[in-house]
């Protein structure tokens, strides 16, 4: 006797023989007749039309029909609003039964049938419940809670059902503790008026740590959580925190481990986060039968672990794994030889020494990735490795990729001087100027104009020609706008475009791929979870959150956390390392240096600030936008000096003579999610100006700006 | 926490879906279905897949892919603890957790899944409270069903064991022979290069029992060298403060099989490398290549190797070989290009080899690279990593409060006192053994 017949039945008629058999006198059949009916459900097969005569086999001492119809109703009470609400009367004598099992099974299926005019009905014997006897209906009852706060929140709140939950925490048995927490954390994802009465303390929080321990691995897991999200009010609060958790890290449970983590990072490990692993390289190692996201995973960690000391080790490895044979992988892994010539500076010739080996295997997307990086490479230590860049153009032909192109454009422009031919390789390009990425584009643009500055003599021709391509043939508003200045540059002062377009860059700094401080902080308060799977708080993509957000507890000696030091150190006085750009940030920017990162992307905004609608108020116009960029390009970055950067590239300059107080912070950078806002007030042509500088200290763009004067 | 559960077979029929809250369509699984278009290999689908408004969490077990929908925030290790959790209670209830099986018992399956979850929360989930509400099929009752015509799969009772505080197991257990039984495992993770340097070499260690003791024993279990052991994971039924002090395993055990602990030994001196391999792979332009390679025993402290299993996956360009080994077996697989030679044990005095010859597709480069050469392997008899059980004491049946105490008159169960049969026995295999050539 399987149960696999049910789902055979499919013949004509089949709904009036289940009719039939569903009120028939014998219980064997009726039983027979609803198991028909759920294997119909459970494959998809609409039997709503069944549902008076199913609801009618409830009233019976079976638990197991009980059951099964139970879980027809929560398919289809929803359809059937009016016919379900004969079961409420089964579902409140239910409540009453002496059989603790039944009370409890009743509860969780009225919880489960999202029908208003039920619910209304289901308080009662809720309220009951919770102060049920049986710990078992308690337990059931808590978890109903929840239901019916998802179902109508404000029900919930007017019948003090919150204040009983937060009861049932102090209940004796550690399994009802459990689920009431499981409870309040999901009425609390959803709402921000329970949060006021849910509001854990530390008379609770010691609750939860005796019930910690005794109750079932899940329930662990639901307590961890709750107290992560506790800020402990003094350090000795904390360490008894500590105490009671650690143990929880030796459960054979993953989930329990992790969660165990939770509140214990943000307490006592902040100040030795980034060498927690620092010994721990070979365990990153890569198995070649690992899955495919284990791989790239681990092949993130180490780059983010190797140092002097281990690279030896990495390179021998990222060697190994450059032969795989997962294309995604070995891509990867070719990069992170890039990386780790940034990183190691004692060992970037060995590293350099393994990209040609690669480049010489031929294999077409090695040798593409391999340019890309070398080109990283070539940003990090200037005039070092220009030996190799012989072998580079052999391979100039089996290019296909947009990155990859552009990078060597980049290096044929950037040493120019030193290829003989340099302007054949690049002529060569220009060929299929329209069909290009536009990232090929702007770099041709870019490293034609730096030929032509470099040897101005024979490559005049091949200028104009690509000038007249861009600024005439394109409609890119990029290509075409970078296409002007260059061009104006050019005919108006030679030398000045000297200076602007050959520039020393700014030295890239080892460190990638770095998560901004603020949201590191964030995301380590929320390890575990979704959001440390996708890098990601939880407000950007849970539906439905409120904008709760959890920081890390600031050091009380005021010590400035990690991240952030780390971020602010390699601020030389005169170029800041910037962060290596990702593809498309390479878009749109002068000298293909990345502006992202700690060198701060200036936005310059004048704003007049009263009659807020007087005529003067400039809005980030076509001038404002090149304004922006050509200050970058003079290596101002002083900020608040010009509201006319056209006109003063040109020399027209029209400055004040009146005194402008410096700019001051007015927003610090981690206050502001990485958003610094400075400022002052300035008076020029008798008119009141509001200087602002926006300043992106965070590690990415940002974007969606409003601004709103509120009346003083 | 998890809304709806799909369960989804090789084919990419959903034929068993579950909701524990709303409905959702199950037109969600084409979201996995995209993602898992897009992997060769069934185990590389990403375990998180993210869509517009859910969030799909999957294992891949017995062939069949396990998704589960999730709307908010949750620890996504929760989830896939848990689905596997599933899958061992349909392994628990019915030997297998294949689709036919899975169909055949739809109706336990049903009932089992909305026992352990209740509005995503798990609720019951311990094999011995869940067989107590639901039975497991068993072939002589059903036999007895039929003729009495009651169904008997459903308890009417609570069960004993949900809320003690020892939840993993009932009460009431007897045996008349009782027996505990440890089997220590110890399994070797390495990567070897190829000049034969071990790269990485750790241990991957367990302990599973199985435990056939009446009533409510009290168990110890002591090693000789538990210093052996600094980064362990136990079963909750695990005293953790008495292992902190004493490092002593003190525990009232589940009934039957369970892993009471598994432990991780990183260092890599501590790891012998019980086997070495000799081995010669080269290839030619336009002909193919040669493939030679022998296995011999290296540290295995006088214990034979045994089971031991070659796998050598062979790049695409690879079009077959012609091997012969002494000993054994050997199999190509053309579409695969898997090549397995089946050793067996290994006799120290002659030593296992193949060779022969590799032919190419004609026409294609040779490989830039030789393959990677996965070796299995058992010991007998032997933990690698030296780890030694001291003594098994058994207290606590003795102390039970027995029916009778309040009256005065102590009466004992009969279970009170036995003599346990136990046995240990130890056991060492190749985990993730590679070997780079």
């Amino acid at each position: 006797m399987t149960d696999s017949k049910y789902f055979t039945t499919t013949k004509k008629g089949e709904i009036f023989e289940l009719k039939a058999e569903l009120n028939s006198d014998k219980k064997e059949k009726k039983k027979e007749a609803v198991k028909k009916v759920i294997a119909s459900m459970t494959v998809g097969k609409d039997v709503s039309a069944l549902f008076a005569d199913v609801v009618n086999c409830m009233q019976t001492d079976n638990l197991e029909l009980k059951k099964l119809v139970y879980l027809y109703l929560m398919n289809y009470a929803k359809t059937q609003p009016d016919v379900a609400i004969i079961s409420v009367n089964t579902f409140v004598r239910d409540c009453e039964d002496p059989n603790p099992l039944i009370r409890a099974l009743a509860v969780r299926t009225m919880g489960c049938i999202r029908v208003d005019k039920i619910t209304e009905y289901l308080c009662e014997p809720l309220r009951k419940c919770l102060k049920d006897e049986d710990p078992y209906v308690r337990k059931t009852a808590a978890v109903c809670v929840a239901k019916l706060h998802d179902i109508n929140a404000q029900l919930v709140e007017d019948q003090g059902f919150l204040d009983a939950l937060k009861d049932l925490l102090s209940d004796s048995n550690p399994m009802v503790v459990a689920n009431a927490v499981a409870a309040i954390s999901e009425i609390l994802e959803t709402s921000d008026t329970a949060a006021s009465s849910l509001e854990m303390n530390s008379n609770t929080i010691n609750k939860l740590l005796t019930a910690l321990n005794e109750c079932t691995e899940w329930g662990q897991v639901f307590i961890l959580d709750s107290i992560s999200n506790y800020n402990p009010k003094d350090d000795k609060e904390a360490q008894s925190i500590c105490e009671r958790v650690t143990p929880r890290l030796a459960h054979a449970n993953a989930a329990v481990v992790l969660s165990a983590v939770k509140p214990l990072l943000p307490i006592f490990v902040s100040s030795c986060r980034p060498d927690i692993l620092k010994t721990e390289m070979k365990v990153f190692f890569v198995k070649y039968n690992d899955p495919i996201y284990v791989k790239l995973e681990k092949l993130d960690i180490m780059i983010r672990l190797t140092n002097q000391g281990n690279i030896a080790q990495v390179l021998a490895e990222l060697k190994e794994y450059a032969a795989e044979v997962d294309v995604d992988f070995v891509r990867k892994s070719v990069r992170a030889i890039g990386r780790c010539a940034i990183k190691v500076e004692q060992a970037a010739e060995r590293c350099v020494g393994t990209l040609l080996d690669l480049i010489q295997t031929k294999v077409n997307y090695v040798v593409q990735e391999a340019i890309v990086v070398i080109k990283d490479i070539f940003r990090k230590y200037p005039n070092k490795y220009e030996s190799i860049i012989a072998t580079l153009c052999e391979n100039l032909d089996t290019l296909d990729e947009p990155e990859a192109r552009a990078s060597m454009i980049w290096i044929i422009g950037e040493y120019a001087e030193r290829i003989d031919n340099a302007d054949e390789l690049l002529e060569s390009f220009l060929e299929g100027f329209q069909d290009e990425n536009t990232q090929v584009q702007l770099q041709l643009l870019t490293a034609i104009v730096k030929l032509f500055l470099k040897r101005p003599t024979d490559t005049q021709e091949l200028v104009q020609q690509v000038l007249s391509l861009a600024t005439q043939d394109s409609d890119n508003p990029d290509l075409r706008d970078r296409g002007y200045i260059y061009w104006r540059l050019l005919s108006t002062d030679p030398a000045a475009a000297k200076e602007v377009v050959l520039a020393e860059k700014p030295l890239i700094s080892e460190e990638t791929d770095l998560i901004e401080p603020t949201l590191l902080d964030e995301l380590i308060c929320h390890i575990a979870s979704l959001a440390s799977v996708y890098h990601k708080p939880p407000n950007a993509f849970v539906e439905g959150r409120g904008t709760m957000r959890r920081s890390l507890p600031r050091n009380q000696s005021g010590e400035a956390p990690l991240g952030e030091a780390a971020a602010a150190a390699p601020a030389a006085p005169i170029q800041q390392p910037t962060v290596i750009p990702g593809v498309d940030s390479l878009i749109g920017d002068l000298l293909d240096m990345d502006l992202g990162g700690p060198t701060p992307y200036q936005q310059q905004q004048m704003m007049n600030q009263m009659p807020p609608s007087a005529p003067a108020a400039q809005p980030q116009g076509a001038i404002d936008l090149l304004g922006e960029g050509l200050d970058n390009l003079l290596g101002g970055g002083g900020g608040g000096l010009d509201s006319l950067g056209l006109s003063d590239i040109f020399g027209s300059v029209s400055q004040s003579s009146f005194y402008t107080p410096p700019q001051e912070v007015w927003l610090p950078a981690n206050k502001g999610k990485g958003l610094e806002v400075t400022g002052t007030y300035a008076r020029r042509n008798k008119q009141i100006y509001m200087e602002l500088t926006f300043t992106n200290k965070a590690m990415q763009p940002m974007m969606g700006f409003a601004i709103q004067f509120n009346k003083n | 926490m998890i809304h709806s559960l799909f369960i989804i077979n090789s084919t990419g029929d959903v034929f068993l879906e579950k909701h524990w809250k709303s409905v959702v369509n199950k037109s969600i699984c084409d979201y996995f279905f995209e993602a898992q278009s897009r992997q060769s290999n069934p185990d590389d689908v990403p375990p998180v897949i993210a869509t517009p408004h859910h969030y799909l969490i999957n294992v891949y077990r017995s062939n069949l892919y396990f998704v589960a929908v999730v709307t908010t925030e949750v620890p996504p290790l929760f989830v896939i603890e848990f689905l596997h959790r599933i899958c061992d209670t349909f392994e628990d209830y019915f030997n297998d957790c294949s689709e036919s099986i899975l169909k055949e018992h739809f109706v336990i399956v049903y009932e089992l899944l909305d026992e352990m979850l209740d509005n995503g929360f798990p609720l019951a989930v311990e094999s011995n409270v869940l067989k107590e509400l639901i039975k497991p099929p068993n072939f002589l009752r059903t036999i007895t069903d039929t003729v009495t015509g009651k169904s008997t799969s459903v308890s009417a009772t609570l069960p004993t064991g949900q809320l003690s505080n020892i939840p993993w197991r009932r009460t009431g257990v007897k045996y008349t022979n009782n027996e505990a039984y440890f089997d220590v495992i110890e399994e070797i993770d390495a990567i070897i290069d190829k000049s034969g340097t071990t790269v990485i070499a750790e241990i991957q260690g367990y302990i599973d029992c199985l435990i056939k003791l009446s009533g409510m024993p009290d168990l110890t279990l002591s090693f000789v060298n538990p210093r052996l052991l600094d980064d362990v994971s136990f079963h909750p039924c695990v005293r953790f403060k008495r292992w902190e002090a004493e490092k002593i395993l003190s525990f009232v055990p589940p009934d039957g099989h369970f892993r009471m602990m598994s432990y991780h030994i990183g260092a890599n001196n501590m790891v012998a490398i019980p086997v070495y391999l000799r081995h010669n792979i080269s290839y030619r332009d336009g002909s193919g290549g040669r493939f030679d390679v022998t296995i011999g025993p290296k540290q295995t402290m006088g214990k034979s190797v045994e089971n031991v299993v070659l796998e050598v996956p062979f790049p695409k360009s690879v079009l077959n070989v012609t091997l012969t080994c002494t000993q054994g077996k050997n199999s190509f697989d053309p579409v695969s290009k898997l090549m397995t030679w089946d050793v067996g044990k290994i006799d120290p005095a002659k030593l296992p080899s193949i060779k022969g010859n590799i032919t190419l597709q004609t026409g294609v480069p040779i490989p830039e690279s030789n393959p990677t050469i996965t070796v299995m392997f058992t010991i007998q008899q032997m933990a690698v990593s030296g780890l030694k059980v001291n003594r098994l004491d058994m207290y606590g049946e003795e102390s039970l409060p027995s029916t009778g105490s309040k009256s005065g008159v102590k009466k004992f169960l009969p279970s009170s006192k036995y003599k346990p049969f136990k046995g240990v026995k130890y056991i060492t295999r190749a985990g993730k053994f590679q070997v780079r050539t």
